[in-house]
């Protein structure tokens, strides 16, 4: 039986951690010499209570659900995609290569091939490491992050060697052209005729592609019977096999799927905001996938509510950097905080609770 | 042709930029070995060049920058020890947030410290490590005259800082300890089958604990090399992923001390060949049928395999010869023999691919120890 009730599993333990994570933030920016009340007001007012605020978040949060779901659907099959990285990098190739050589009509059609070239692309850049890892018996946390670095040497190849017009000095390929264009929240507000909402925030329709990706993971992993297989695998290798399971399909669809999430990203990065293919456009969101997995507990409510969690910090720590003296690498130890209490030091945050709830069962009985 | 000089500076260049990786690779190799996955070496290498930088920077002694590099290491492993062996913890995710930790906690406290973006002041001399010239070296103003021999040891041989002839040692010591002492036996066993070990009344918590504390010494003296002899001072990620080409070269070296230092060798070598020359020339015949070759090893490899293999390594094969054709029709014009450029950055992802070759175990299977990864629970 388990100790704790499920919701404490849940919902208290992730927000025991992100408090302690908060708190030892606060610590070290007290130690910096600033107040961590006002840095939280700052980052509530340039965030929650601007349009453009939430603009900014809300486009870090699609990047955020993409790779968090991407790690989650690894982590259901046991799996670690620390891939994320590289396969939106390789994604960001497939939009590239999408929009600038398809004469697209319209921004809709654009949108469909660009999520399947962006897909496609980091389907291929996690089918390698996973057939590796399933045929091979390669361990899949070393060749993906191996194939981090080679995803990198790729892009910059394809920047700098290929896409690049001639001429230009400026490390990117050409724009693309203006019928690939996403309409933005901006865009969209300014339809319905709030001109001056969401100005010139990088949000962009994409969220809403990120929110049905959460419906159909979610459907895929607790509905459907492959994502029954997938847990079964994750649970135990040996039982599922002789349930007739096959490891090596489920790893390969697995991490396909994570690499296809992956990929998808780049549809709000590169269609969506630079409107061209730049070097660094994933800005380490690959790996803020595993804080997001970790915090939303692999499941799709709650990589959301994770990824918004992250928006936040993401956008809240551009407002601190702006305005105080705090380094927008604060965000980056708080991540490191989030997951070394959420995934490696979970014992440790969840001893006392279930030491708790042991006393609260006691008295009851 | 390239001269003879030409060569030995890039022989000289490979060793310098070998020596971080071997410390880190040997940090991983104890961790490993003991049955501990280490992906945190890239952030106790970064968090060890910081903490050197700055305490050399305040207090103008480098030996005081080493050796707070050294603790600020130890105590990150310390940190993973905790998550890994107490805890029983997710390793590599505890890897993870250490790199995390590093990579932020640097630079916030570097732009506190110092208020410069994150770098911390240059170090003037007796803040870094000075090259050792040794006897009748000559500069390298009089190189170009002096005769081969010479050059080779004036340039090569002499004039490192001393934590590169210390890294050197730390091959035949890590050797030593791993195989002729009673604690490297134990280690080995431990990271093979930690509930033999148990049985025979050794704790595997302190060993583990102990291998992970020498991987956090060796981490902190790489560290304090890149911060304070290879560069004049601490830029932030200046470790550039270091710590997982070591890990790369780790599993190159299949989790063994000497092969370790010819795996960070070649690595180092491809570095130093990145910083020395922009561009690599190759004649397209060359090139070309070397890859027409590598698709063809790949196909025969195939033929009788199941229907994945074929998809995947013959697509492999495929995109192979695509390139090799493009290769081909790209000097259509000029003449087969005319050369083709090689863009640096395939020479800078060479460590990862052949990494991954020796992974997939088609060149010299590399087998972990097998209780890596696993935390040890004692039975009851």
């Amino acid at each position: 039986m388990d100790i704790m009730p499920k919701w404490v599993d849940i919902v208290v333990v992730p927000l025991f951690s992100l408090f302690l994570a908060a708190f030892l933030a606060a610590l070290l920016i007290l130690a910096i010499g600033e107040s961590p009340v006002a840095a939280l007001n700052l980052m509530i007012e340039g965030t929650l209570l601007r349009s453009a605020g939430w603009g900014y978040m809300l486009y870090y949060t699609t990047n955020f659900i993409f790779t968090g779901l991407a790690v989650s659907v690894a982590f259901h099959a046991a799996l670690f995609n620390i891939g994320g990285e590289g396969q939106a990098m390789i994604g960001g190739l497939g939009v590239a290569l999408v929009c600038l050589f398809i004469p697209w009509p319209h921004w809709t059609l654009a949108i469909m091939g660009a999520s399947i070239g962006a897909a496609l692309f980091g389907m291929i850049w996690a089918g390698l490491p996973a057939y590796l890892q399933a045929k091979r018996g390669s361990h899949i946390v070393i060749t993906t992050i191996m194939f981090n670095f080679i995803a990198a040497g790729v892009l910059i190849f394809f920047v700098v060697d290929v896409l690049k017009p001639t001429g230009s000095m400026d490390p990117a390929s050409a724009n693309f052209p203006p019928s690939t264009h996403l309409p933005t929240f901006q865009d969209i507000a300014s339809l319905m005729g709030f001109e001056k909402a969401f100005r010139s925030a990088p949000a962009n329709v994409s969220f809403f592609i990120a929110l049905f990706a959460c419906v159909a993971i979610w459907y895929l992993i607790w509905r459907s019977p492959l994502g029954y297989e997938i847990r079964a695998l994750g649970k135990s290798g040996a039982a599922a096999r002789y349930a007739g399971v096959r490891p090596v399909k489920i790893i390969m669809i697995a991490m396909m799927i994570s690499g296809a999430l992956c990929g998808m990203m780049a549809i709000n990065t590169t269609q969506g905001e630079s409107e061209r293919l730049i070097l660094n456009f994933t800005e380490g969101a690959g790996f803020i996938g595993i804080a997001v997995a970790l915090m939303g507990r692999s499941h799709p409510a709650g990589v959301f509510l994770a990824a918004l969690l992250f928006g936040f910090l993401y956008q809240g720590g551009a407002e601190l950097a702006l305005w105080t003296k705090i380094p927008r690498e604060m965000i980056v130890v708080i991540q490191a905080l989030v997951i070394l209490f959420t995934g490696a030091l979970s014992l440790m945050v969840r001893a006392p609770l279930e030491r708790f709830f042991m006393s609260i069962k006691r008295a009851d009985v | 042709m390239i001269d003879f000089l030409t060569l030995i500076q890039v022989l000289d260049g490979t060793l310098r930029l070998a020596t971080p990786l071997l410390l880190v690779c040997l940090a991983g190799l104890f961790s490993e070995r003991a049955g501990i996955f280490d992906i945190g070496l890239e952030g106790k290498l970064l968090a060890a060049a910081f903490v050197s930088a700055a305490f050399a920077a305040i207090t103008g002694s480098v030996w005081l920058g080493l050796l707070a590099g050294v603790l600020a290491s130890i105590l990150l492993s310390l940190l993973h020890g905790l998550a890994s062996i107490t805890l029983r913890g997710d390793q590599i995710i505890s890897g993870v947030a250490i790199n995390f930790l590093a990579a932020g906690l640097t630079v916030v406290i570097a732009q506190d410290l110092f208020g410069q973006g994150g770098r911390t002041p240059p170090l003037k001399s007796g803040g870094r490590f000075e090259p050792l010239n040794f006897p009748w070296s000559i500069s390298s103003k009089e190189m170009s005259d002096a005769g081969p021999l010479m050059q080779l040891y004036s340039e090569l041989l002499s004039g490192h800082s001393l934590l590169v002839y210390l890294a050197l040692l730390t091959v035949p010591l890590s050797w030593f300890v791993l195989y002729k002492t009673r604690f490297g036996l134990r280690l080995r066993a431990v990271g093979e089958n930690p509930a033999a070990v148990d049985t025979a009344g050794i704790s595997v918590v302190g060993l583990r604990y102990g291998a992970v504390v020498i991987g956090g010494i060796l981490c902190g003296i790489a560290g304090a090399y890149i911060a304070t002899s290879l560069q004049a001072n601490f830029t932030k990620d200046m470790s550039a992923g270091r710590g997982f080409i070591a890990l790369a070269a780790l599993i190159f070296a299949k989790w063994r001390p000497w092969y370790a230092l010819g795996a960070c060798l070649l690595f180092g070598f491809f570095f130093a060949v990145d910083n020395r020359f922009q561009n690599i020339l190759m004649p397209a015949w060359a090139l070309s049928s070397f890859l027409i070759f590598i698709s063809l090893v790949l196909l025969s490899y195939v033929w009788k395999k199941d229907y994945l293999d074929k998809v995947v390594l013959g697509g492999l094969a495929l995109g192979i010869a695509i390139i090799s054709l493009m290769v081909i029709s790209s000097v259509w014009t000029s003449g087969i023999s005319s050369q083709v450029k090689i863009p640096v950055v395939f020479i800078q992802s060479l460590p990862y691919v052949l990494t991954v070759v020796v992974l997939a175990g088609f060149v010299g299977r590399a087998i972990p120890p097998k209780a890596g990864g696993q935390p040890y629970v004692k039975e009851r």
